[in-house]
């Protein structure tokens, strides 16, 4: 069964092709990295799969849900967390959570808030504005917005840029064990390559809107006959080396 | 970390809708229950607007001691209080979109199960305890100050009110379908708009004393109908059905055209791609 399926995706801004007829499939419970450089598309592949952008053509089905005709059945058993989309800052955390939990309709919401806090260590600042939050707990806030609803498919787009190698470890340590417990299928874009390297069973590598390859991170790197996944990235981006094998 | 399921529970269709609707509106209702200056801030214009028509009134009465000079005051003070009524409504709906934009947190309101017409009703709901905040006060220090009740003008008072808050609305609605379309270079207009229609909608004088020109145009006004008819009342003691009427059947074409004004920009800030970067 397939979480999200993407079949010929085009967006297009007047004459720029920011996402030009990609198409892939997320198996249910998988986790897939969607790897490419600055202007790759990333973004705005994922904002197309959460209905924010509406695309040019193509199709895309998360859960089962057509996401032009019935989105918000699937945008109920969805969440998403970056970095680059704030939450009011003036809230506090507990507030923030409530708010979303009441958004996605979550029963014994003070429950689940207090469990998001626990899990994610945010016991001691619950009550602090989301203003007032380092990098790492605006981060972990963020995370457990996202889960507020135990979503069935996560969106996550670079989760941890900006974190410092322990936020960033725990963040990543937390998604493993997120994933093993509730079979959550998680898309994930980042420019962690060891990130996407440690949490995805597949990668999908992105250049100009393009997908340009596409498989296991060990399928990956024995294709360009290299040692990490950051040396196969700087191949495609630069054009330096072809795939070794088919 | 353990993640321990969650009974589901599967309630009927409106709840969810109520508990979206209301999430958006604890959103703001939190920002007030702490800060009291933004409670301040909501009563400050409308206290200070009547301060300055009253005293404007009493001037008035004073100098001309005339039954005529005491029915303008009253005129004048009605108009005050009824205009803040429909500027509180439509501020109260922008700006509370503004808050959203401001914070930076569109992108996650907008990838949450909340329909653009959930968002619109917490909106709505958000500038109805807005304006009450703002305008109760004002018309309470009416009476204490000036002797002057509002609520003299009997029943047809809320259906005035009913009014002058749907027309602030649509304005609204066409101010945040501004802000999708042109940014936060659209934002100067939550706060302008409707002082440039103040002088069509015959607020403090009857539409007879604008140019012939200009008559129809304020007439095409929900305000205009609700300011003849307020006229009516305190002058001749008599409610214009028929102004009323005009009023709701203007606001209906109002509020149904903002309506396909936002669909339309919400829809088109989706092809461009504005929602996550909107206000940036």
């Amino acid at each position: 069964m397939e979480a999200i399926q993407v079949e010929h995706l085009v967006k297009r801004y007047d004459s720029v092709l920011a996402v030009d007829d990609i198409g892939f499939t997320v198996p249910a419970g998988g986790t897939v990295g969607l790897l490419g450089g600055n202007g790759a598309g990333k973004t705005t592949t994922i904002a197309m799969l959460l209905g924010l952008i509406v695309p040019t053509s193509g199709r895309i089905t998360v859960l089962g849900h057509d996401m032009a005709k019935d989105r918000f059945a699937a945008l109920e058993r969805m969440n998403f967390s970056s970095p680059y989309v704030a939450l009011p800052h003036r809230l506090t955390v507990r507030e923030n959570l409530r708010v979303y939990g009441h958004l996605y309709n979550v029963a014994h919401l003070d429950d689940r808030i207090a469990t998001l806090a626990r899990d994610l260590d945010l016991g001691q600042i619950l009550d602090r504005p989301a203003g007032q939050l380092s990098a790492g707990q605006k981060t972990r806030v963020a995370l457990a917005k996202s889960l507020i609803n135990q979503p069935e498919v996560l969106l996550l787009d670079e989760p941890t840029a900006s974190l410092d190698p322990d936020t960033g470890d725990m963040v990543r340590t937390w998604l493993e064990q997120y994933r093993a417990q509730s079979g959550c299928t998680i898309l994930l874009a980042s420019h962690n390559m060891a990130e996407v390297e440690r949490l995805c069973h597949q990668v999908i590598m992105l250049k100009q809107g393009r997908v340009v390859d596409r498989g296991t991170p060990d399928e990956l790197l024995a294709r360009y006959g290299r040692q990490d996944l950051e040396d196969v990235f700087l191949d495609i981006a630069r054009d330096r080396r072809q795939a070794v094998a088919a | 970390m353990k993640i321990r399921s969650l009974p589901m529970v599967q309630p009927p269709q409106w709840q969810p809708m109520a508990r979206r609707i209301w999430g958006l509106m604890y959103r703001h209702l939190a920002l007030y229950r702490r800060s009291w200056p933004r409670l301040l801030e909501l009563m400050y214009w409308p206290i200070l607007q009547m301060c300055i028509w009253g005293f404007t009134a009493r001037f008035l009465a004073t100098r001309m001691g005339s039954n005529p000079a005491i029915m303008a005051g009253g005129l004048l003070l009605s108009g005050v209080l009824l205009w803040e009524v429909t500027l509180r409504s439509q501020m109260g709906m922008s700006i509370s979109f503004l808050e959203e934009m401001w914070s930076r947190n569109l992108g996650h309101v907008f990838v949450s199960p909340l329909r653009p017409f959930e968002m619109v009703a917490a909106l709505i709901a958000m500038s109805v305890i807005r304006m009450l905040t703002g305008v109760l006060p004002a018309i309470l220090l009416a009476w204490a100050f000036y002797a002057f009740n509002l609520f003299s003008l009997g029943p047809v008072l809320v259906l005035f009110f009913v009014n002058l808050m749907i027309f602030g609305w649509a304005i609204a609605l066409g101010v945040v379908s501004l802000v999708l379309r042109h940014g936060a270079g659209a934002e100067p207009l939550a706060w302008g708009i409707l002082f440039g229609l103040a002088p069509f909608s015959a607020v403090f004088y009857p539409v007879s004393v604008l140019p012939a020109a200009l008559q129809p145009l304020a007439l095409t006004l929900p305000t205009t109908h609700v300011f003849e008819g307020m006229r009516a009342v305190l002058m001749h003691g008599t409610v214009r059905w028929d102004h009323l009427a005009a009023a709701f059947v203007l606001n209906l074409v109002w509020i149904a055209g903002a309506a396909v004004l936002f669909a339309w920009q919400f829809h088109q800030a989706r092809v461009r791609g504005a929602l996550m970067s909107i206000g940036e």
